[in-house]
């Protein structure tokens, strides 16, 4: 049998073919890379430049190709609805630290380190209601409620999402509400800043509202032991 | 002089640790913890872990400042909007704990006592340290969160860059 790798050095101690050599131990590599202009994610800027905008267009044709993804994966509305849910739910995780940080860097010139947690209930659905939504969408949104019946429900309106622009809903899906993505955003603030939560889901409420067909509402369920949290709190001070 | 640093996730698992010694007054930068601080270090600070979660919901305040001491330990905290936690361990003169002996109060040592008294961990509630333990923290703050920005970086993963670590090592070098 010829030697078909005549090449190969060193030779093979033996001709036994059962017996495979093992490679030699390859060279230590540092597995970080590099882009070619040297500059790692940390020296990039957090602070919100004029231009760090994303346009509508480039957002809705990426949000468009997750719609269709996860379409094509799940069988039903409700799976489609937690699947964009969950899309969104580590950006919301990172979005808190990230706003808290830029409150830092706006208000350090003037005094010192002025950030706040959101430790109550009420700054947490404000700081949504105002802080998230202004970086998200540059307006803050257009109500907040609490539920008249239960005590952890409580509701943030938007009239008009953006991320529902460019979304034509099929008729025998009609139930379905792609701001599940926003929703997912907001469970992620909520889980993160402490404030567990039975899920955030979006629903459709302009059925019939001429000025703002797109109504949305989203629905924070908090947990029992968040509210009693609260209460323990209010108590003490 | 040295420090123990550590980042604590959500489920109070440890993501990084650094342990590293001052550099003003003329310091190295190494950390003089003997063998057995090595695990005691880990062991103080996942003590004070509870005195976090009492904390964290009385101020908004990001740094939490002191919130425990153990002999000549001392925990600074800072919590970031997610829930992870920064802890700072200080110990002025480590081979002076001895922590098996430790339901006597530590022996005073003058020997030393002159040479700490300008050092941060003297006076761990001063004004001074604190502000540069907060310093500090804003600065690894930073680095922390160009660190989550990463879309493949996910709750609660454990932090392995080496520019992170130099960042942070950068930081102590300024402020502590």
């Amino acid at each position: 049998m010829p030697d078909l790798n005549p090449a190969q050095e060193p030779p093979l101690p033996s001709k036994d073919t059962t017996s495979i050599p093992l490679p030699p131990p390859k060279q230590f590599v540092p597995s970080l890379r590099y882009p070619s202009n040297r500059k790692s994610i940390y020296d990039r800027n957090l602070n919100r430049t004029k231009t760090s905008d994303i346009s509508l267009a480039s957002f809705a044709y990426l949000f468009n190709a997750l719609i269709t993804y996860h379409h094509a994966q799940s069988g039903s509305v409700s799976e489609i609805e937690n699947r964009l849910n969950r899309a969104g739910y580590p950006i919301g995780i990172k979005l808190l630290d990230l706003l808290l940080y830029r409150q830092v860097a706006a208000q350090s010139s003037s005094s010192r380190n002025t950030a706040a947690r959101p430790t109550r209930m009420i700054d947490l659905l404000q700081f949504i209601q105002g802080t998230l939504w202004r970086a998200l969408f540059n307006r803050p949104a257009d109500a907040l409620e609490q539920s008249t019946t239960k005590k952890n429900e409580y509701m943030i309106i938007d009239n008009e999402p953006v991320v529902n622009t460019f979304i034509s809903i099929p008729k025998e899906m009609s139930q379905l509400n792609c701001a599940a993505f926003v929703a997912g955003i907001i469970e992620g603030v909520c889980d993160a800043a402490g404030f567990s939560t039975d899920g955030v889901s979006a629903h459709w409420a302009g059925e019939g509202d001429e000025m703002w067909p797109g109504k949305t509402i989203y629905l924070l369920r908090f947990r029992e032991s968040v509210i009693e949290r609260e209460e323990a709190l209010k108590a003490g001070g | 002089m040295s420090y123990y640093f550590t980042i604590i996730g959500t489920r109070d698992n440890p993501l990084f640790e650094i342990d590293f010694g001052t550099h003003k007054l003329g310091g190295d930068g190494v950390a003089r913890f003997r063998d057995e601080a090595k695990h005691m270090n880990q062991f103080i600070v996942h003590a004070a872990l509870d005195m976090v979660e009492e904390a964290q919901w009385m101020g908004k305040d990001l740094y939490l400042r002191r919130v425990d001491t153990f002999q000549n330990n001392h925990v600074h905290c800072f919590l970031t909007g997610g829930n992870v936690k920064f802890m700072l361990l200080m110990n002025p003169d480590p081979t002076a704990s001895s922590y098996a002996s430790y339901r006597s109060p530590p022996p005073s040592r003058p020997s030393t006592a002159r040479q700490s008294a300008s050092m941060l961990a003297a006076n761990p509630s001063s004004q001074a340290t604190e502000d540069a333990v907060r310093q500090f923290m804003l600065e690894v703050y930073e680095a922390w969160l160009k660190c989550i920005m990463n879309p493949f970086y996910q709750v609660n993963n454990v932090v392995t860059s080496p520019i992170f670590r130099g960042r942070v090592a950068t930081a102590a070098k300024k402020y502590l």
